[in-house]
């Protein structure tokens, strides 16, 4: 079997699920104007704070505003959830289909995941950078605005940061998949996972913000991947070789994440058991 | 059986429902807490880096936060059938049903579900709120205690009514009604902090157009016993949560104005 016959199933159910979320113009919308609003209150509370004194502040307060702009337009890829399709094929016991297709489920499901999670994120991303790196500028709000990155480099890093945040996204969403499959039910890994994303992403709160003693802890875990590497090397935070080496970590983290992933996926499904008829 | 009753009733089967799948309850109510926990985080560690906002330390910051917390926990918790409204009752032609009983539609939907969860984030704000009560050495004099429970049902008062509105835009559409959590969870975002923190005309619109500062910033100063650096006067701070009741009034009065152009989508 050629290479290309071999990966046609992965890409056409990834193409599917692409094309039918991005059909969801009215959420992405909606979504749209929830970030705008809540990147507007986190901005004007930087404000505040650098207002009294930005002695102690990691970074800039451009800089701050550039990294909270970057996180509401990027929101999505956040791995709240299990991938809604799973939990329900679990709920109604369908997922006994997905152990007959010739494919592998690891690589079909990551493939769905990305599918989801890229068209959740285009639309509102496309919005997001209209509004903030264009709008506010117009209207002579540049200094709240999002600015392109510094230089041609940064740019660049940022591009291949951002495919491993895309990866490390589906990753994630693939291993609450599998604690989903594991557990027979979506009630418990959903809730407890956003907590624990929100914070040691970045998304709560640049990760530079976090004491100094945190600091090194925080940029190693996985998670920082998501959100604090990506969005650091934008702004020129992380840059040369401690930008690559954050790179370097980001895709560390998912080639273990989908190893791991993969062997207790498959461990799960062969303990499978579906009930009824 | 009069209205208060019957809501007892709705209460007491959502709650013996909801108690019929305990583990679930226990995660999502646990899950609930640490979200909310973790957010607070993000606030301490922006604390030990600035040491102070507009003039508010830590303690004083966490009075607000917690009184906001706790007030958006109950409201979220009580008016869950006005939440769904667009997506449960309104596309299946479900708010037929609730037509043709001999009650006000309102009280059905109040008592649709009362969210135990939320006793997760009601928890987070109370513990929030007695930790900046620690700090600050916050006094609950019988006037600040009165004043804190005013503020809560003020509170719980102008939530309800920007859950009722969002039911009231299912009306003409079902579409895209997450745009109200601005309002909803946004709302309570801003009011975390005490208001003097932001830009002008985002507070303005916080006290006069959706007054969410009427119902958390001014009382907490009142309990305090601070006075506003913004300028309000002293005798209306511990008032202001009125502002919440009227909000709920006419909130429910345009929610009349929707019930009476409903027409079903049949089915």
């Amino acid at each position: 079997m050629t290479l290309d016959a071999a990966l046609r199933p992965y890409l056409s159910v990834f193409s599917g699920r692409f094309q039918l979320m991005l059909q969801y113009r009215a959420a992405a919308v909606a979504g749209f104007i929830t970030q705008c609003w809540f990147g507007v209150i986190r901005i004007l509370i930087f404000a505040a704070f650098y207002a009294g004194g930005a002695a102690h502040a990691p970074m800039s307060l451009a800089n701050a505003v550039t990294y909270t702009w970057l996180g509401q337009a990027f929101l999505a890829f956040l791995p709240w959830n299990p991938d809604p399709d799973v939990a329900d094929m679990v709920r109604s016991g369908a997922v006994a289909y997905e152990r007959l297709r010739p494919v592998d489920t690891y690589a079909w499901w990551y493939a769905r995941a990305l599918g989801w999670s890229l068209a959740r994120v285009a639309p509102r991303a496309v919005l997001m950078v209209a509004f903030a790196s264009v709008l506010l500028p117009l209207i002579g709000l540049g200094k709240w605005g999002l600015p392109p990155p510094p230089s041609l480099d940064a740019g660049g890093l940022f591009a291949l940061s951002a495919v491993g945040m895309v990866l490390l996204s589906a990753a994630i969403t693939l291993m609450l998949n599998t604690v989903v499959v594991a557990t027979m039910t979506d009630k418990g890994a959903g809730p407890l996972a956003a907590a624990l994303v929100n914070t040691l992403s970045g998304m709560v709160l640049p990760l530079a913000f976090f004491p100094d003693w945190l600091r090194p802890w925080l940029r190693a875990q996985p998670i920082a991947g998501l959100v604090d590497i990506p969005f650091s090397i934008y702004f020129g935070g992380l840059a040369g070789w401690s930008a690559a080496g954050a790179i370097a970590l980001q895709f560390g983290w998912v080639v273990i994440l989908a190893l791991v992933g993969r062997v207790w996926l498959g461990r799960s499904m062969r303990r499978l058991q579906v009930q009824g008829g | 059986m009069n209205g208060l009753s019957l809501y007892g009733r709705y209460i007491a089967a959502s709650i013996r429902g909801q108690m019929a799948y305990p583990a679930g309850l226990a995660i999502q109510t646990v899950a609930s807490f640490m979200i909310t926990v973790v957010e607070f985080i993000g606030v301490w560690a922006l604390f030990h880096r600035f040491g102070q906002i507009a003039g508010w330390r830590l303690g004083e910051v966490a009075l607000f936060y917690g009184l906001a917390s706790v007030i958006f926990a109950i409201a979220d918790a009580v008016t869950r059938g006005f939440d769904v409204f667009g997506s449960v009752f309104v596309k299946t032609g479900g708010f037929d049903r609730l037509l043709l009983r001999p009650r006000s539609p309102a009280l059905q939907l109040a008592g649709y579900e009362l969210r135990l969860t939320r006793i997760g984030r009601f928890s987070q704000g109370a513990i929030v709120f007695a930790i900046g009560a620690a700090m600050t050495h916050f006094v609950f004099t019988p006037f600040a205690a009165g004043v804190l429970l005013f503020a809560i049902a003020g509170g719980v008062a102008l939530f309800a009514g920007l859950f009722i509105l969002q039911a009231t835009l299912a009306f003409w559409t079902v579409e895209s009604l997450e745009a109200v959590n601005i309002l909803t969870y946004g709302g309570e975002a801003a009011a975390e902090y005490p208001l003097n923190v932001y830009a002008r005309w985002f507070r303005d619109f916080l006290i006069w157009g959706v007054p969410i500062g009427c119902v958390t910033y001014l009382p907490m100063l009142a309990a305090m016993g601070r006075a506003d650096p913004l300028g309000a006067p002293s005798w209306l701070t511990p008032l202001a949560p009125l502002a919440g009741f009227a909000f709920l009034g006419a909130s429910l009065f345009i929610w009349g104005f929707g019930v009476r152009r409903y027409a079903s989508a049949g089915g």
